[in-house]
């Protein structure tokens, strides 16, 4: 692997999504949608806030627990729909216009490749990402919410969101067809996703197996302001297991 | 410059290129003519390292190209069958990205750009999305990319499809202009292509070589060579080897009783020792004719005619041996 290859790489896919109407479209709408739920969810808290004040109903729910755990909670859930938007072109496109020969038969090797295109996919993700960022400036400025919450349900949810990439990467190598490849994903990452909830009725060591292979068990933590080494891990294997699988899928087709 | 031996490539069951060998010198330009589908793109994608072979070997360079793909993508630039164009890029974008990904170095990206731009006659577009050009422009923006990085060898697989006449002389030119410092393998199914910019034609048809020699050879070769049709009782292999072994005869095919014998330029005359050979061999023949083809006929025969009623088996060795 040599990174500047894969930086080239990067690049032109990166600029490619805003050459197009893909990333002003995802963009737009993604911030609309979680605008009208950052909108909703600051009303009702404050709503409850007030009832508690009014009432003196206790202590009050902080704004972290309140505001930040669910945004950054249905943000992911948002996520799991917008990504394969993201990813269902980078190699479905070059496969069916035959630019992928472009690629392949440049002196780069195919783990550049991967790596590239999916660095392209997870740079987008910081853009949106780095969008949102406007949510918790403003419950900052009107109120008092714990940073360290912020920064770990942040961190999570890159780290949630580059792992449906990887997927959606994978799926995206797969075929040629770009709607293929969206349904794919969203099925496969949504399975993933509720995978847990059969560990309710399975035996005890398939309920551990299944709970630690829902994705969304190990964003948990991080919603809670809490950065555990086995999530990490959890994630980085997740990712390295899609950009694998993806390597060896394009290598399979060189042989067909 | 490139030595390709014994290469074979299987899709299943069927053979899209069977036992090709044939050698490249630096600064030649051959031309691969043969009809669609016969194993022409499928041999430059193995050359260009895109697909691996299943059988036999490719040294480009000196390098082997399953050994080492990334010295040998290094050294070739390729046109790809449809050019690899991303429409959503403006022309000397692409153009960058091309070269980069061919690790041209940072200070020479730019006069590699323009010098791809200036041979291919494409400047005036540089700044349009490449989407937006008309078929002649994106094809030639496939070749200035197959051109930026300068490499010592160029694979251009029908490198002036979808041009208009003038767009073709230009292309033919500088693919003429390139040869020398570069070696060229140009694919083409029109004759009159490879005859105008070519130092030596392969012949290729259902994945063999029919015929590889110089423009002149071949041509001469063709006009003035006879081939012979005989049909024969029983076809065996003492009577094929008695009729190879006259003097003048390049080669004998045999498809059941019917034999196609191949004779040098101006050895008509031996007909009568070909049929000696063949009666004494005690072989009888039925029928015995012969005909005249220029390289055009055998080239409409081979693009027209099903292998098993052709007049010249592709599909059998010797024809032209």
């Amino acid at each position: 692997m040599k990174a500047s290859n894969v930086w080239t790489i990067a690049r032109r896919d990166f600029r490619s999504y805003f050459n197009t109407p893909v990333a002003y479209i995802i963009l737009a709408l993604f911030l609309a949608i979680m605008g009208y739920m950052f909108f909703n969810m600051l009303a009702y808290f404050n709503e409850q806030a007030m009832n508690y004040q009014t009432y003196n109903m206790g202590k009050a729910m902080s704004i972290s627990e309140g505001v930040i755990r669910p945004l950054y909670g249905n943000m992911n859930v948002i996520l799991l729909f917008f990504t394969p938007a993201i990813t269902m072109r980078l190699f479905a496109e070059e496969r069916k216009n035959q630019t992928i020969q472009l690629l392949m038969t440049a002196p780069v090797s195919l783990t550049d490749i991967v790596c590239g295109k999916f660095l392209s996919a997870v740079l987008f993700v910081a853009v949106m990402l780095g969008a949102t960022l406007i949510y918790p400036a403003v419950v900052m400025i009107f109120g008092n919410p714990d940073v360290g919450t912020i920064a770990t349900s942040l961190l999570g949810t890159f780290f949630l969101t580059c792992c449906l990439l990887a997927t959606g990467i994978l799926f995206s190598a797969m075929t040629e067809n770009q709607i293929v490849a969206v349904f794919l994903t969203i099925c496969v990452n949504f399975l993933l996703w509720i995978i847990s909830w059969s560990a309710y009725s399975a035996g005890p060591v398939w309920s551990d197996v299944l709970m630690h292979l829902s994705l969304i068990n190990h964003f948990m933590p991080f919603s809670q302001g809490i950065i555990s080494t086995p999530d990490v891990i959890y994630f980085i294997s997740f990712i390295f297991l899609g950009l694998f699988l993806t390597h060896r899928v394009l290598d399979s087709y060189r042989w067909r | 410059m490139i030595q390709v031996t014994g290469l074979t490539k299987q899709y299943g069951p069927r053979k899209a290129i069977d036992n090709l060998n044939f050698d490249v010198k630096r600064g030649e330009i051959v031309g691969f003519l043969g009809p669609n589908g016969a194993g022409k793109s499928t041999t430059m994608k193995i050359i260009t390292a895109f697909t691996p072979a299943s059988e036999g070997t490719v040294v480009v360079n000196g390098h082997d190209v399953f050994e080492e793909p990334i010295e040998v993508k290094r050294a070739i630039g390729y046109l790809p069958e449809n050019p690899p164009i991303y429409m959503e890029m403006t022309v000397s974008d692409y153009l960058e990205f091309a070269a980069r990904l061919n690790q041209v170095p940072k200070n020479l990206l730019k006069r590699q750009v323009d010098w791809a731009l200036q041979k291919t006659n494409i400047g005036d577009v540089r700044g349009r999305i490449i989407g937006n050009l008309s078929k002649g422009y994106k094809q030639r923006v496939g070749l200035a990319q197959a051109l930026v990085h300068n490499p010592a060898v160029l694979v251009l697989d029908e490198p002036t499809v979808g041009l208009d006449p003038k767009q073709i002389i230009e292309i033919r030119e500088l693919i003429k202009s390139l040869a020398g410092e570069h070696t060229i393998i140009l694919s083409s199914h029109i004759l009159p292509e490879v005859t105008a910019t070519c130092g030596r034609i392969i012949v290729i048809n259902h994945g063999k070589i029919v015929a590889e020699d110089t423009i002149d050879g071949l041509t001469l070769r063709l006009k003035k060579g006879l081939l012979l049709q005989m049909t024969v009782k029983e076809a065996h292999a003492e009577g094929l080897a008695a009729i190879r072994a006259v003097p003048g005869v390049l080669g004998v095919a045999a498809t059941g009783p019917k034999l196609v014998i191949d004779l040098a330029p101006n050895q008509g005359e031996i007909r009568d020792l070909v049929a000696r050979a063949a009666v004494e061999k005690g072989m009888g023949i039925l029928e015995f004719g012969s005909e005249k083809v220029s390289l055009e006929e055998i080239f409409l025969q081979l693009t027209t005619t099903e292998s098993d009623t052709s007049l010249i088996d592709p599909s059998s060795k010797g024809v032209t041996s």
